[in-house]
């Protein structure tokens, strides 16, 4: 032992050191810098290719408030939030429920596996393919709702400015409800199995049960997974902008969206930077949130 | 540790229903009841299903026939799609793919797990100013640090090198990657280590002989997280690079789509062809990859 101790005093300080560096490194060049980097470039006037930045103090964080597009933008991942929870959140925990429910534990793992393909499927493909979906010549959703006899309810859900955003959100549900859903099937599995044993005893019905044992026990998951979906709905990119590209006109513009075409297509990469700012205060919001309520990082 | 189990979970629930599948008799209510929801169940598959099913018998028609014949199956099958895409550059996208993507879990892993190593096994103040530093960096989103990375790189002369994606991918990876590992070092019996310091064992020795090999689970759900982001991840793919020769699969659809124009089976062949490592990763992996999804649900 006493070797033991005298190797570690030893090593101390090489090892750790060495073996903590190559992350501290690569947080604070990919990560840390680019953040503070780009609180800095909001203060200026700059694009892409240019060396020189012209400092123009606060005028960029004015015009946001000026800038139509941002509002339209930020309705829009209002919108993306509020249905995403209600149907990730609510939908997902009803269905995680049913999946861990007695009465279905042959089928449960392979529906499973079918709701969570969505998740591990690129984005590119999944918007590619709802691309053919939404077509108004032959996509299948056109063509599903004149086989059932609603064929004035067929329209270019993508062309269509006042269709265009929910049809980017259904994509996404579609997409995303099996990794919510999967979050509830281990929370619920972490739930002593004697709480439902014991309410059991008590005649409790299964609604009961899962009103009264249930949901009080996966509160803390339920938290969590809302703030992930808002978080995520104030950050949505690929959808929106693979799909519609904030189209037609801006009706489908998202924050992330608006910062791209300023920034790489418009190259008015001081303003991008400002609306980069901006989306930053806004999921740092909750993120910081989030980290207080999960407690990531304790000591377990 | 109070980690999920979900085999472990699972056995157990078979005992419970066991147990009172004889005590339980299904009166009629509860079998209508369930037949209802099960039908539900099935209904939401197939809504799940048939979209990806119809991608893949449609990348086996005619351009004429996916327009035309929506819903049947292709009177010519057309599987030269599969090759004609696979020349046309998928076979170029799915190779700087698997590259980058490899690369990336190779890093993180060696990477992560020695910051974890030290953060596990020493104390100091220092020690624990790294791990805020890193829990930190879950707060941080890509789309916020975009402009500045994108300079960051061109400086660095490696925008439009796969090492543009190798890189930032390995730092958004790290902090996630480094928490779970931690997490699981610090579960590690302390009298293994003891024995193996007696026995002569330098602290790297400790690290590669003794928390290395007993850290293969966790290790395995790291590299199936990093495996899912790094083959999937969009918005850094197209953004820092350009050169169709080196774009991934998620960026490289799209230059896909737009050369081909209406060559749709083509394009649909290489959907299909994007998609298949990752669904083959989820059913095979699914249990790692469960356990990394709930305890990394902090990031989503």
């Amino acid at each position: 032992m006493k070797e033991g101790a005298f190797m570690i005093a030893r090593n101390y300080r090489i090892i750790p050191t060495l073996f903590i560096l190559p992350s501290l490194l690569f947080l604070g060049v990919f990560i840390y810098f680019p953040l503070v980097q780009n609180v800095i470039n909001s203060f200026f006037d700059f694009s892409v290719f240019s060396q020189t930045k012209e400092f123009i103090g606060l005028s960029s964080f004015k015009e946001l408030f000026q800038d139509k597009v941002i509002m339209i933008a930020l309705l829009n991942n209002i919108k993306y939030a509020v249905i995403s929870v209600a149907f990730q959140v609510a939908f997902a925990l009803i269905l995680a429920t049913i999946l861990e429910d007695k009465l279905f534990r042959k089928i449960a793992p392979v529906l499973r596996v079918v709701y969570f393909i969505p998740v591990m499927i690129s984005i590119s493909v999944i918007a590619l393919l709802f691309n053919f979906i939404y077509n108004p010549q032959m996509g299948i959703l056109n063509g599903f709702l004149e086989l059932i006899g609603l064929e004035n309810l067929a329209i270019p859900w993508l062309g269509n400015a006042t269709t265009s955003i929910y049809a980017v959100i259904a994509m996404s549900q579609w997409q995303s409800i099996g990794f919510i859903t999967m979050l509830f099937i281990v929370a619920i599995q972490k739930i002593p199995k004697e709480l439902y044993e014991a309410a059991e005893i008590d005649g409790a019905g299964k609604v009961r049960k899962f009103l009264s044992i249930t949901i009080p026990q996966v509160k803390e998951t339920m938290f969590v997974n809302t703030l992930i979906t808002v978080t995520g709905a104030m950050l949505v990119f690929n959808e929106p902008y693979i799909l519609t590209n904030g189209g037609p006109g801006f009706s489908s513009m998202t924050l992330s969206v608006h910062m791209y075409q300023q920034g790489f297509v418009k190259d008015n990469m001081g303003y991008a930077s400002a609306v980069a700012t901006l989306i930053f205060v806004l999921t740092a919001i909750f993120a910081l949130i989030q980290i207080r309520v999960s407690g990531t990082g304790k000591d377990e | 540790m109070t980690k999920t189990n979900v085999e472990v979970e699972l056995l157990k629930q078979d005992k419970v229903a066991k147990m009172s599948k004889s005590k339980a008799k299904l009166d009629i209510n509860t079998k209508i009841s369930k037949n209802i929801v099960l039908l539900g169940l099935l209904l939401f598959a197939f809504l799940i299903l048939y979209p990806l099913y119809w991608m893949v018998i449609s990348s086996l028609k005619s351009y004429d026939e996916i327009y035309n014949n929506v819903w049947g199956l292709p009177s010519v099958w057309h599987f030269e799609n599969y090759s004609t895409a696979w020349s046309l550059g998928i076979s170029s996208y799915f190779t700087n793919s698997l590259i980058v993507t490899l690369a990336t879990i190779i890093l993180v892993v060696i990477i992560g797990s020695m910051a974890a190593f030290t953060l596990s096994r020493y104390k100091s103040k220092w020690i624990n100013i790294s791990l805020i530093f890193i829990i930190g960096g879950l707060m941080m989103n890509p789309q916020v640090a975009l402009i500045p990375l994108f300079e960051l790189l061109t400086w660095m002369d490696l925008i439009n090198t796969r090492w543009a994606l190798i890189l930032t991918y390995v730092a958004y990876r790290l902090p996630l990657t480094i928490i779970l590992i931690r997490a699981f070092f610090l579960s590690i019996p302390k009298e293994l280590e003891e024995s193996a310091i007696i026995d002569g064992c330098s602290e790297f020795g400790i690290y590669t002989k003794i928390y290395l090999p007993l850290s293969i689970p966790i290790i395995v759900t790291t590299i199936v997280l990093t495996a899912f982001f790094a083959w999937n991840e969009f918005l850094f793919a197209t953004i820092f690079v350009d050169s169709n020769i080196l774009k991934t699969i998620p960026s490289g659809l799209m230059n896909f789509r737009d050369a081909l124009r209406t060559d749709w089976g083509v394009l649909l062949a290489g959907m299909v062809i994007a998609s298949i490592p990752m669904i083959i990763l989820l059913v095979v992996l699914q249990k790692y990859l469960v356990r990394g999804l709930s305890e990394g649900s902090v990031k989503g």
